[in-house]
């Protein structure tokens, strides 16, 4: 592989990760410290709440997990080597 | 899918743990045809598939009343699939829905977990690795066809040509969004369940390769779980794209995808 191509690669396959982390970080937290408020005012929500905080964390994460398949993609197959 | 890849092997010291070793794009090539077949996935799939057909057979061979043992497990699993679906599509229309959501998420469920706990490594193929049959991207490709293909069918049989009304239904302006999203759904869905599958995978081995013992674990559990959520996803996600194509605009509650 063409060294340039090889370093822009894995300095892209960072950037892309590490990008893809900080919108679904920071909507993590927001949904997290939402779902500790309502169990805080009704206790007994609790399951119900932890269900749905569960299914909107993993909605969240694959938002970085594109990131990932990206910098997979780059690191692994990448089309330009 | 052509895949040049390179291979992450571990330094010449820990050469001989070839446990420890990752690889990724390399597949045991089958050949059918014309076709390369990647063989590990089959291999595994066809492993996930016994299960399920085995512990269904068994399950429902002997019907007891009072359930016990492994039945009850499958009246567990069936009730919990039953469930599923008739939160995401509704009372009245689930039913005829529930085996096919419940086929994706038993089989998805079990191919991630297999790969976690079943020691696949030791098993030494000539190319590549077994491993979980969901960290290929054709199998999760196929799974999310096969559930745009259902949408549309559900769609369809529903509401006939009607269906389509829902492309120009606010205003035509929007077509190309609508359509657009046709090509998104099963993309998200299927680079969603790779993606995590991998991932988890991947951080176990540089995990593993650092700190071979113990260390790993917690990740490892932290996988289960994740894989497990993943399968839950996957299959509520289905039948939310069913339930949207059968009420036509009434799925905004559902409007969560990607």
């Amino acid at each position: 592989m063409d060294p340039l191509v090889a370093s822009a690669s894995v300095i892209a396959a960072a950037l892309a990760v590490g990008l893809a982390a900080i919108g679904p970080g920071i909507g993590q937290g927001n949904a997290s410290g939402s779902a500790v408020e309502g169990i805080a005012r009704q206790p007994e929500a609790e399951g119900k709440i932890r269900g749905t905080l569960l299914l909107t964390l993993a909605f969240m994460e694959s938002l970085t997990i594109y990131g990932l398949v990206i910098s997979l993609v780059l690191l692994f197959a990448n089309p330009f080597s | 899918m052509h895949q040049s890849s390179l291979l992450l092997t571990v330094p010449n010291t820990l050469d001989s743990m070839f446990l420890a070793k990752i690889e990724v794009g390399h597949h045991l090539y089958w050949q059918l045809g014309n076709l390369k077949l990647h063989g590990q996935v089959f291999l595994t799939s066809w492993v996930v598939i016994a299960i399920l057909v085995v512990a269904s057979l068994a399950a429902t061979r002997n019907i007891q009343r009072i359930p016990s043992g492994l039945q009850n497990l499958m009246e567990y699993a069936l009730e919990f699939v039953r469930d599923l679906a008739k939160n995401q599509i509704g009372e009245k229309e689930y039913r005829p829905w529930v085996p096919f959501v419940g086929t994706l998420f038993l089989f998805i469920f079990l191919s991630n977990w297999s790969g976690a706990l079943v020691p696949w490594r030791l098993i030494r193929l000539p190319e590549g690795e077994l491993a979980a049959p969901t960290n290929d991207i054709n199998t999760t490709v196929a799974l999310a066809l096969l559930t745009s293909l259902a949408y549309f069918y559900a769609g369809f049989s529903k509401r006939g040509l009607g269906y389509f009304a829902k492309y120009i239904e606010p205003t035509p302006i929007l077509l190309p969004i609508a359509i657009l999203e046709d090509f998104t759904k099963p993309l998200s869905l299927s680079f969603r369940l790779f993606g995590n599958i991998l991932a988890d995978e991947l951080v176990v081995a540089v995990l593993v390769l650092l700190v071979p013992l113990f260390v790993p674990l917690p990740i490892m559990a932290l996988g289960l779980f994740t894989s497990a959520i993943q399968a839950l996803v996957f299959a509520t996600l289905a039948a939310a794209y069913i339930h949207e194509a059968i009420e036509g605009h009434g799925g905004e509650e559902h409007e969560s995808h990607s």
